[in-house]
């Protein structure tokens, strides 16, 4: 890790009082950081709120939102609630995996650029089915839209370059 | 600045209401989940500025003093009627806008705010193309009753001056200085409020037993950790009436002596953390948080704690154990949460919507809230009404109001289908039904009632399926969910949900036998008698359910390799009718597989033993002459 990144986990810690029960709120706070958690990070903060490695990677591992693996930079959630389900999620779901070349076992692509995940039930149940991209809801998705969305966020994602 | 005494509070608030009425119109956009996904936010920033340009003086914030020429632009929490948003509201009028554009908002200014008229295309129309103007008349929110939803919609969900000039934090006051703390829970109990996450357990008594703990250090915990799919009733409040939430939870410290509470919400409610975080940095400006509240010498500290994403977390000891930092894993049990809770000290756990419901007992007394609902099951009930259902949204009911005033008088009916079914109470519930032998639609909804058919509250998702939703598929849905969300600690949840799932997934895709319902039976009541905690224990219900209602269509499945509702694939053989079909090559064509062959303007076949039952062909026929058999 750099200076830089060592002084950034210092900063969330410090911002939580170096307090082991807000571990999984420190845990967040790096997430926000590199959009997963690396394993020098996580063994870093272990020393500094003097608890085992094991216990920090229990905690990483029982909770669906963190992950130890790198995702996309878009990461497109598809709602398999139940409200979603029966308003037919599944298909939306298989069309993302289908556009981008990605699985359930595989779910980000090569290029770093997406990561395709269900979740349980986003709340949004009025608006079924819904997906969310990086937090913002898309409302009543079909195949099609979904289509249309990816394509809208490549376009957006090359303007940037 | 701090209010440091309960007369401050009643000046302020006499203050805050001249103002809020001298307001001359107001507009509230709903800024819930659903709305702004639909684009409200840009709506709100439009009108302001439409207002703005039209030398109007725009509030966007409850003014100091009285200005009669004001107009209020307010984000107000969800008004219900997600399947109609954006929804805007006009007051004094009370008019409801639906489904509003940006390209609607210069007329709305012009027509409803400067002049008093009604833009007719916006408002709700019936399907006798009847006009309700007036959001109370529409027949959606004609059968409610708003208790716990009281301001949600009615307010700027972002301010606590508007709070407080409704009356606000003034049962607070009432509990602080003119009760004691054993009164608040006798009024409680009383009132027969009872444990609106599922349960059903009576507050008053969880609260008795936490007030008769001898020690210092107790704890208040709202569980804002919403999981069942289908169910969004408390993210609502928390987003559209934060200060009643905290309000509350407040109540509930007082009467029980706690000094300090924690509100544990989902991580996939962003907008409600914001929210509540928002109000709780108000109410400590204003005093009403923190310590010497109205200077009764009472403190009382919150915090805000985020899920990071487990179902389990929303069993009381998973989720205090999960506030600490730990893996949220249920316990053993007793000793119970108000024995041994947050950090091993008596805890009262409460549902966001069972402390929505404090403030107005306090206020209006117990044999006010008693007035609503059956003996025994007093009081109202959020549903979140979704699924095969004409108006989707949130709603809120007196208990005992029946499934057929639910889903068609308010619901307006089941889309795509005829009625076969409504899931109630998420992976811990049930089903309701029409079947051969059972009618549900007159059942009363409330806790008493749903236990004696096997179904439960839950937290209030209302899921309505139509018929060509296949129950079996459904309580595989349900299972896979169980089974994703279990957290591993006692065998018969980890492995049995685990069994049951490969089950019910063998059924479903043609491979299941009599013997795979004898063994779900088997397993489910294994499963019910030994989990460890309430996952685990109520995991089977929905098989326990479907097989109870809807048997035959197991029996469809193992032995005919059928599925009446046409959903489970596998089970499916498609063929073309002779008659209907053109030969036009179209499915030939889209066949991923090559399955179908036919010369042109003559019918064509489907070779059974290539077709992978993907349905392409079926969804591109513009003859209809592809059909599922």
């Amino acid at each position: 890790m750099t200076n830089q990144e060592i002084a950034k986990l210092d900063e969330i810690l410090q911002a939580h009082d170096y307090n082991k029960t807000l571990l999984i709120a420190i845990m967040q706070d790096i997430q926000k950081v590199y959009r997963y958690l690396p394993e020098e990070a996580l063994c870093y903060i272990a020393k500094k709120l003097k608890l085992s490695e094991a216990k920090i990677y229990g905690v990483a591992t029982f909770y669906e939102n963190f992950s130890l693996d790198p995702k996309g930079k878009y990461v497109i959630k598809i709602c398999d609630g139940t409200a979603c389900h029966v308003r037919k999620s599944v298909p939306i779901l298989e069309e993302f995996q289908e556009i981008l070349g990605v699985s359930e076992d595989k779910t980000t692509t090569d290029d770093m650029m997406f990561t395709v995940e269900t979740v349980s039930c986003l709340g949004a149940c009025g608006l079924a089915p819904v997906c969310t991209v990086n937090d913002h809801v898309y409302p009543a998705m079909t195949p099609e839209k979904a289509r249309e969305l990816i394509q809208k966020l490549k376009e957006g994602a090359a303007n940037e370059d | 600045m701090k209010i440091r005494t309960r007369d401050e509070l009643i000046a302020k608030q006499k203050k805050y209401k001249a103002s809020l009425n001298s307001q001359r119109k107001q507009i509230l956009i709903c800024a819930g989940t659903g709305c702004v996904a639909g684009g409200s936010l840009k709506i709100y920033d439009r009108m302001k500025e439409i207002i703005e340009e039209k030398g109007l003086r725009c509030a966007l914030i409850l003014e100091k003093e009285p200005h009669d020429e004001s107009i209020g632009l307010k984000k107000s929490g969800c008004h219900g009627f997600c399947e109609m948003g954006p929804l805007l509201r006009i007051e004094p009028m009370g008019w409801l806008y639906l489904k509003v554009t940006l390209d609607d908002c210069e007329e709305i200014i012009e027509k409803s705010i400067i002049h008093d008229e009604v833009v007719e295309r916006l408002v709700y129309q019936d399907e006798t193309l009847k006009s309700y103007v007036k959001q109370e008349d529409i027949p959606f929110y004609k059968k409610q009753t708003r208790i716990a939803l009281e301001y949600c919609g009615r307010i700027n969900a972002e301010s606590i001056a508007e709070y407080i000039a409704l009356g606000g934090y003034s049962a607070v006051a009432k509990a602080l200085f003119d009760m004691t703390p054993q009164e608040i829970v006798d009024e409680i109990t009383e009132s027969c409020l009872r444990g609106r996450g599922g349960g059903g357990f009576p507050a008053g008594r969880k609260w008795q037993q936490v007030l008769n703990q001898p020690e210092e250090e107790k704890y208040v915990v709202c569980n804002g950790d919403e999981g069942d799919p289908g169910a969004f009733m408390d993210r609502s409040m928390m987003e559209g009436e934060p200060h009643r939430v905290i309000e509350g939870m407040l109540i509930a410290a007082i009467a029980t002596q706690a000094h300090h509470g924690y509100i544990y919400v989902r991580a996939e409610y962003p907008l409600a953390v914001e929210r509540l975080q928002t109000a709780i940095d108000k109410a400590m400006d204003k005093g009403l948080l923190g310590k010497d509240i109205l200077g009764s010498g009472f403190d009382f500290d919150l915090h805000i704690s985020q899920g990071a994403g487990a179902f389990v977390c929303g069993e009381g000891s998973a989720l205090t154990t999960s506030i600490e930092g730990n893996r949220g894993m249920p316990r053993v049990k007793p000793p119970r949460t108000v024995e041994h809770g947050l950090f091993d000290k008596p805890t009262v756990l409460n549902n966001v919507e069972t402390f929505c419901n404090v403030p107005p007992i306090i206020l209006n007394g117990a044999k006010w809230y008693q007035g609503y609902g059956p003996a025994n099951n007093h009081g109202t009930k959020a549903f979140a009404l979704t699924g095969n259902v004409k108006n989707t949204g949130l709603i809120e009911v007196p208990m005992g109001t029946t499934l057929r005033e639910v889903i068609f008088d308010i619901g307006g009916g089941v889309k795509g289908g005829d009625f076969k079914a409504v899931q109630i109470g998420g992976p811990s519930g049930g089903c309701l039904c029409i079947s051969a032998t059972e009618d549900h639609l007159d059942m009363k909804l409330d806790f008493d009632s749903l236990k004696k058919v096997g179904a439960m509250i839950g937290s209030g998702g209302l899921v309505v399926m139509n018929d060509k939703s296949c129950m079996v598929e459904v309580a595989r849905f349900f299972m896979n969910f169980t089974q994703n969300e279990s957290c591993g600690k006692c065998v018969p949840c980890r492995e049995g949900t685990k069994r049951m799932l490969e089950l019910l997934t063998d059924i479903t895709e043609g491979r299941g036998t009599m013997e795979h319902i004898e063994l779900l039976e088997k397993l489910a009541d294994t499963i019910s008698a030994t989990a460890l905690c309430g996952l685990g224990k109520t995991a089977a219900s929905p098989v326990i359910s479907t097989l109870q209602y809807f048997r035959d269509e197991y029996i469809a499945h193992v032995v005919d390799k059928k599925c009446p509702a046409g959903q489970c694939k596998a089970l499916m053989t498609l063929r073309i009718d002779p008659e209907l079909c053109r030969g036009c090559t179209k499915c030939a064509r889209m066949c991923p597989v090559g399955a179908i062959s036919g010369t042109v303007k003559e019918p064509h076949v489907i070779d059974v033993s290539k077709c992978i039952k993907c349905g392409a062909c079926k969804d591109g026929c513009s003859f209809g002459a592809v059909q599922e058999q």
